[in-house]
């Protein structure tokens, strides 16, 4: 500040105003910080927060693949698990009791797990998927549950829906361990969501 | 050591497909210190124009590109 006092007494034309001038430049800095402040809060983070509503095999890779990828490329990743992409995170090996009739169809009827889910085109009553996922082996392309570890290593976090869960019938219990697995409502993706660069619905 | 470059370790990721050439490289790079380089070869096509974006996002950067056939090496110094 006093610097720039200085400098601007060196030229005779600006010394008279030199006193207002300072103080309206105060003024405004302190009014731009102010602004600065605001903008700070509502800023985005380097984010993705992603919807996974579909249990398709090909879109729920396509979303471990932007997912892993995001967090190679230096971004946080957040995976929001609804409807029918819900029993895609069913552990296989475990099973719970207690369930109602509608429970328990559903239980039935929907995938237990990534070993379960099928193509959403093409499946040929489950011969597509098979070809499928042999190819993706021969050309090296990671199954899903590989790339379920892997976000996992990298830190993506998994919310659950607790009301597609409630609605299906299906308990915490029956899920998969995963470091960084959460279950929530809609306010908790919107929040994240208002926060990330990046928001996608799959 | 290819053209005065001093490569600090060498990654194979021959054969990966997306996202994993990204996926090991961006874990590869905290191997070494900022001013280190990194080669990486792959067969993924994608690549070459995967790796500059993820450089560019990373803050990294691609010092050097060859094509030898089917694979890409990647010359990649850590700046971040």
């Amino acid at each position: 500040m006093n610097n720039t006092a200085e400098n601007l007494k060196e030229t005779p034309a600006a010394e008279s105003s030199t006193e207002l001038t300072m103080e309206a430049v105060e003024k405004q800095l302190a009014t731009l910080q102010s602004r600065i402040d605001v903008l700070d809060k509502k800023a985005t983070e380097p984010k993705v927060s992603m919807i996974v509503f579909s249990g398709d095999l090909d879109k729920v890779l396509a979303s471990f693949v932007i997912a892993t990828g995001s967090v190679a490329m230096g971004m946080e990743c957040v995976m929001f698990f609804t409807f029918w992409g819900t029993p895609v995170l069913r552990d296989k090996k475990k099973s719970v009791g207690g369930k109602d009739m509608m429970g328990k169809m559903f239980g039935t009827m929907l995938p237990k797990g990534t070993g379960d889910v099928k193509l959403s085109k093409m499946n040929m009553g489950g011969m597509g998927t098979t070809m499928m996922k042999s190819l993706m082996k021969k050309k090296n392309v990671a199954s899903l549950e590989e790339m379920l570890a892997l976000a996992e290593e990298l830190g993506v976090k998994i919310y659950v829906c607790e009301m597609s869960m409630d609605l299906m019938g299906f308990k915490r219990e029956e899920m998969i361990q995963y470091d960084g697995l959460e279950f929530c409502g809609v306010a908790k993706f919107l929040a994240e969501a208002h926060n990330s660069r990046i928001q996608l619905f799959i | 050591m290819a053209d005065g470059i001093n490569v600090t370790k060498v990654f194979d990721l021959k054969g990966l497909a997306c996202p994993m050439p990204v996926v090991k490289v961006s874990k590869g790079i905290k191997e070494v210190q900022v001013g280190e380089v990194i080669e990486a070869h792959t067969t993924d096509p994608g690549a070459l124009t995967d790796f500059p974006a993820w450089a560019n996002t990373s803050g990294n950067k691609i010092v050097k590109t060859d094509q030898d056939g089917d694979v890409i090496k990647f010359y990649i110094e850590r700046v971040v």
